[in-house]
């Protein structure tokens, strides 16, 4: 079992910075509040993005998190862009002679609005994640009165995502123990019959966990657990940040 | 009833909802304190017996005794509190974020909470030694010690009796020890399902062999991997080199 690479440690940047220690529902919330502020702003107000840019910055200098770690982690939203960099070429309307290729003004300023959006939210849900174990993220959520049966989904995902990947990873060295060597879309049915026969697996899994989960007193809901549940100081500390955020919004509006 | 039994199942009969019979009349008295091995051929039908333990199945014909509480639907929460089943699987019995919150999920569904709940995970895991553990995720885990935070969660229920199925499997030696070293140490009634002979002569005195859905054998262990006729009987066998009466 790879502990490295597992989902529930591979974003966390272990530290004991303010951010790290402020409860997980106020980084939650502030993390929603900032992207709320950042996609009601105006795209002509490039200064504005300048700013959250540089409020990002900030938070990332405290949390220490190593800034080459945080932009490798950015790539993630590299598929979702590719959509932006069409625009310009596609749209209409008034075109600009870039480095010899006519693009279109509208389609420039769509790219470039998805572009630092986008960005803009990654980050802020990297400083989240970074900063934020993900049980302690689960707890958050229930904290927050999401519906305790969406937690419990995603805390069995969580818990068995490394389980199945790990069946996942000896199916495959088991065929290819085999001489199955998938390479050609007519090799794809024994591919597909060990996504099935993983699923029935799973399945099976799941059944075995909920006779280990009634044998210890399950009878339908999950205990709610005391965890440290955030203080006033947290709610301030956590949501200065989208006010920053809402205040540089509301100028962006007013002033543009 | 016999007085003093942690442990009492009476001429118990299950059949799977498909017809297929398990359970052909069981009948096995535990005595407080005691440990016993329950060994016997895959298919015998020791899974289903131990799922008529806590009440996950319920007996078509027969009782089961527990303590002195017949496992019947109005006592099941008492049932599964004084039952600790420790799973094959640890991947099956860890479901929560955290070994603690896994701790925690079967005393805090008997209602416990706070200080009192604290209290009681802290001792669990101390008990398995896994108390530096508390916070990690159990993924985390070696399996040996994913097997531990495993007992960890039903002796945090503080049972009357210990269940624990093929416990020393896919261990390695030095775990499997550790594991023995564990189970002698916590010194309470115990039903241990195993196809480990050794270890079920290192840790049981007595033992059941079942077969075909009943009891064909129970006697102290020592005698029973002694008799070679009774052990084939029922496809058991002793690793080689292992000799019973020498060890």
């Amino acid at each position: 079992m790879s502990g490295a690479h597992s989902l529930s440690t591979s974003l966390f940047v272990p530290g004991t910075s303010p951010i790290h220690r402020l409860a997980p529902e106020c980084k939650l919330v502030a993390t929603v509040l900032f992207v709320f502020a950042v996609v009601s702003t105006p795209r002509e107000a490039i200064w504005a993005y300048a700013c959250y840019a540089a409020i990002l910055a900030a938070l990332i200098g405290i949390a220490r998190l190593p800034f080459r770690a945080v932009l490798r982690r950015l790539v993630i939203e590299l598929p979702f862009l590719a959509f932006a960099f069409f625009l310009p070429i596609v749209g209409r309307g008034e075109r600009v002679d870039v480095l010899g290729m006519s693009l279109s003004v509208a389609g420039l300023w769509g790219a470039w609005n998805i572009l630092v959006k986008g960005t803009l939210g990654v980050a802020a849900s990297i400083v989240m994640s970074s900063t934020t174990p993900v049980p302690e993220i689960l707890h958050g959520l229930e904290h927050l009165r999401l519906p305790k049966v969406f937690v419990s989904i995603c805390a069995f995902m969580v818990r068995y995502a490394d389980v199945v990947t790990g069946e996942m990873r000896r199916t495959r060295i088991a065929c290819e123990s085999r001489g199955h060597n998938p390479r050609w879309i007519w090799q794809a049915r024994a591919v597909a019959s060990s996504a099935g026969a993983l699923f029935i697996r799973s399945y099976e899994r799941g059944e075995r966990v909920y006779l280990a989960m009634v044998s210890r007193g399950y009878a339908g809901a999950m205990p709610v657990l005391g965890h440290r549940r955030a203080t006033r100081g947290d709610w301030s500390w956590a949501l200065g940040v989208p006010a920053l955020a809402g205040a540089v919004s509301l100028v962006a509006w007013t002033v543009g | 009833m016999t007085a003093g039994a942690a442990l009492e199942v009476r001429s118990l009969v299950f059949a799977y909802p498909d017809g297929h019979q398990a359970l052909f009349g069981v009948d096995l008295v535990v005595a407080r304190g005691q440990r016993v091995a329950l060994l016997g051929p895959n298919g015998a039908g020791k899974t289903t017996l131990v799922l008529h333990l806590n009440g996950i199945y319920t007996a078509a014909h027969g009782d089961v005794v527990v303590a002195g509480l017949p496992v019947v639907k109005e006592h099941l929460r008492e049932i599964r509190r004084r039952v600790g089943i420790v799973f094959q699987d640890p991947d099956d019995q860890l479901f929560m974020p955290t070994v603690r919150d896994d701790v925690a999920f079967g005393p805090a569904n008997l209602g416990l909470r706070g200080a009192e709940l604290d209290a009681r995970v802290a001792a669990a895991l101390e008990s398995v030694g896994m108390a530096d553990h508390a916070d990690r995720p159990p993924h985390h885990l070696s399996f040996g010690q994913r097997r531990r935070v495993a007992a960890a969660t039903v002796l945090a229920m503080e049972p009357e009796i210990l269940v624990l199925d093929e416990p020393s499997s896919n261990l390695d030696p030095a775990a499997r020890r550790e594991f023995a070293d564990i189970v002698r140490a916590l010194d309470m009634t115990t039903l241990m399902v195993t196809h480990d002979l050794p270890y079920a002569l290192e840790l049981c005195p007595r033992a059941l062999v079942m077969n075909e859905g009943r009891i064909v054998a129970d006697g102290p262990t020592r005698e029973i991997l002694a008799d070679g006729a009774l052990m084939a009987a029922n496809r058991l066998e002793l690793p080689f080199g292992f000799d019973p009466a020498r060890c």
